[in-house]
């Protein structure tokens, strides 16, 4: 193994209860001080009244790898990043971190809105930790990335929510330390912008040979970039392992039982027709919408019509979380009777990759739109993955290919024996 | 990444109580000398008079002190004019006073990036008390206009009032240390510090003189370090009042306890800022 840029043994953060949410008042301290001066003194706080946001947390991390973190709300990923950037102190555990450490939890730390654009690049530079010759250095750089040139002499209240993040992102992007920490950064800001800040970070991870832990939701971004996800859930490591591997675990736990969105559509007494639901009915997966096998598939859309409907046309696409189209079909002059119906898709197999994938069915008659629904829940496809290990080297499709090297020689011995 | 961290460091629950982590200041240094180019860049951004509110303020406070306190109370200024009396007093003082503010509350006005990026706490009230040294500056030069208006010629004394400005820095530092580590676990503090900040005023000789204080508490007096800075600043610029003696031994003494133990509170509070403030 390479040598080892972040080692945690046991980390533990204890929060009390309302800490964050509200400062305390110099009452509430004078009354504990009244009611308990010993233990006042003493600076113990009672263990019930508080929470543990990251508990018994061990973990390595090699030099030059980029790890993911995911997990749920409140799983701990920030807690955790926050005490290896050393912003706030573990309870308990320890951790050794080799190298310059570089966090970047939130976009535009230190910016001020009174100052020019360029002010603000040197300030927030030098607050995530460059010097002053350093960011002259990268400033024009830095300046281009952002595409904000024309306006660097401008105060930044009189930038576009847009121009900022710009900026704020170029100046975290040309951060060079050894370790970078970064935090759910990348949610905010255009699509283009998101793809832009993303491939750099894997250059500076995959060129730079930098160390890099990287929180995120979105599945897509953790793919791409990372080779080993850490699951943190409720304070804890769920399973740490190889990218496919965990996001697809976690994907499917995400999606299993509780999901609050409303799976089963009410039917809406004017309505003519509406889709009311649909499932995989075939392979049987864990679930009726996680597809888990590349075997024959059979996908139901449940439909219920108010009275036997004409010439109907009815569509169908399945998008991507990136909101690409994967396969779109259409069919018309189908007739819808009254009542409950199904529409039945089988497919040979669905080789996709794995991941989050949404149906959009329509259907119309002549008078127009009868429903169009973009369906709940998503389809989750959890089959093995045939593809290359790293994300930036797979594509869409997930074939489950043979392969095999035949020589000439033995073709030709293989025919004359024939 | 310029700073020049040790290549492996541990992050473990506590340290040392007495740590107060110097050499870690030095390594952060270039932030600091941001910290307070960013202070001073936006103090007086989008107004009309801009810097000029670092001598309007004393002036305008002189004009009245010299109407209420000397024209009509007529009380003793060791026969230095008025104005020149009242300056030279209002000037530390201003100095004190809006700096004590500002590092108090640095430590709320900064909560986004203690919660976001490490750097060494303690640069946020030592931020403020460097940045307001620009105000005093730029007000000194209107002192300057004035003795001369008045006749006085400061004499080699004045080569001691960067020393009574440096006890002024520190007491304002040492005691901006305890108030912003309080402020950034109550917020209390916010509203209690301008009102102490008028209470010191009164405790310490800016509108009057040191020769009001009898004599066998003079030293009790010295307790306050402001006392001491503003004697200091008269005596220095204008050769009258009590010049440096027991009195400013226990003002820097005093300074000293306070600024040790604003010290290690500090770095005591810093361990869980993030999680407070």
């Amino acid at each position: 193994m390479d040598a080892v840029a972040i080692r945690a043994e046991g980390l533990g953060k204890r929060y009390r209860i309302g800490e964050r949410e509200r400062y305390l008042a110099l009452r509430d301290t004078l009354v504990r001080w009244a009611r308990a001066p010993l233990r006042a003194l003493r600076g113990r706080t009672h263990e019930n009244g508080s929470i543990w946001a990251l508990k018994d947390v061990s973990f390595e991390v090699a030099e030059g790898e980029a790890v993911g973190i995911i997990g749920r709300n409140g799983a701990g990923k920030t807690t955790l990043l926050k005490i290896l950037a050393r912003i706030t102190k573990p309870t308990e555990g320890h951790a050794e971190v080799r190298g310059r450490v570089g966090s970047l939890l939130e976009v535009g730390t230190g910016f001020h809105p009174e100052l020019t654009g360029r002010e603000n690049v040197f300030l927030s530079g030098a607050i995530l930790g460059m010097s002053r010759r350093e960011i002259q250095r990268r400033f024009d750089e830095i300046v281009e990335f952002a595409g904000v040139e024309r306006f660097i002499d401008t105060p930044l209240k009189r930038y576009s929510t847009g121009m900022q993040t710009r900026l704020a992102f170029a100046v975290a992007a040309h951060l060079e330390p050894d370790i970078l920490l970064v935090d759910e950064v990348l949610a905010v800001g255009d699509i283009e912008f998101q793809r832009k800040c993303l491939g750099k970070m894997q250059e500076v991870s995959e060129k730079g040979g930098r160390t890099v832990l990287f929180v995120s939701h979105q599945m897509n971004q953790i793919r791409r970039l990372c080779r080993r996800v850490l699951w943190l859930e409720a304070g804890g490591i769920v399973e740490t392992g190889p990218t496919p591997h965990v996001t697809a675990a976690y994907e499917r736990a995400m999606t299993s039982g509780n999901d609050p969105r409303n799976e089963h559509r009410e039917f809406a007494p004017n309505a003519k027709a509406r889709f009311l639901g649909w499932e995989i009915t075939e392979p049987r997966g864990p679930e009726p919408h996680i597809l888990t096998e590349l075997a024959p598939t059979t996908i139901k859309f449940r439909v219920w019509a108010q009275a036997d409907l004409g010439p109907c046309h009815h569509g169908i696409v399945l998008y991507d979380t990136e909101g690409r189209r994967v396969w779109g079909w259409a069919t018309d002059r189908l007739p819808v009777p009254a009542g409950a119906s199904t529409f039945v898709y089988r497919f040979p197999m669905l080789p996709l990759r794995p991941g989050f994938y949404s149906w959009l069915v329509t259907l119309f008659d002549e008078t127009g739109r009868l429903d169009s629904w973009h369906v709940v829940p998503d389809l989750l496809i959890a089959t093995d993955d045939h593809q290359h290990p790293r994300d930036e080297w797979s594509g869409i499709l997930n074939l489950p290919a043979t392969f095999e090297v035949v020589a000439a020689r033995r073709a030709a011995s293989d025919a004359q024996s024939r | 990444m310029a700073y020049l961290q040790p290549p492996v460091w541990i992050i473990r629950p506590q340290r040392a109580w007495w740590d107060i982590g110097l050499s870690e200041l030095w390594t952060y240094r270039e932030l600091l000398y941001f910290l307070v180019w960013r202070d001073i860049k936006i103090r007086y951004k989008q107004t009309v008079v801009g810097a000029g509110w670092a001598v309007l303020q004393p002036l305008a406070t002189m004009a009245l002190f010299t109407l209420f306190f000397g024209r009509l109370a007529r009380l003793p200024s060791e026969g230095v004019p008025y104005p020149v009396f009242f300056y030279a007093g209002l000037l530390p003082w201003t100095y004190f006073a809006s700096s004590l503010a500002a590092a108090t509350n640095s430590t709320v006005e900064h909560e986004r990036i203690i919660t976001k990026v490490y750097f060494p706490r303690l640069f946020l009230p030592l931020a403020g008390v460097l940045g307001s040294l620009l105000d005093l500056g730029i007000a000194s030069l209107l002192l300057f206009a004035l003795l001369p208006v008045y006749g006085i010629v400061p004499g080699v004394r004045l080569a001691t009032l960067p020393l009574f400005v440096a006890l002024a820095m520190v007491t304002a530092f040492g005691v901006g240390l305890w108030l912003s580590a309080l402020n950034a676990l109550y917020r209390d503090v916010r509203y209690a510090v301008p009102f102490l900040i008028q209470l010191w005023l009164f405790a310490s000789p800016v509108a009057y003189s040191t020769s009001l204080v009898p004599e066998p508490w003079r030293w009790a007096y010295g307790l306050n370090p402001m006392a001491g800075v503003v004697e200091g600043f008269r005596w220095a610029l204008t050769g009258r009042g009590a010049g440096p003696g027991v009195a400013l031994a226990v003002s820097v003494l005093a300074v000293l306890v306070v600024v040790v133990g604003g010290l290690l509170y500090f770095r005591k509070v810093e361990a869980t800022m993030a999680d407070m403030v």
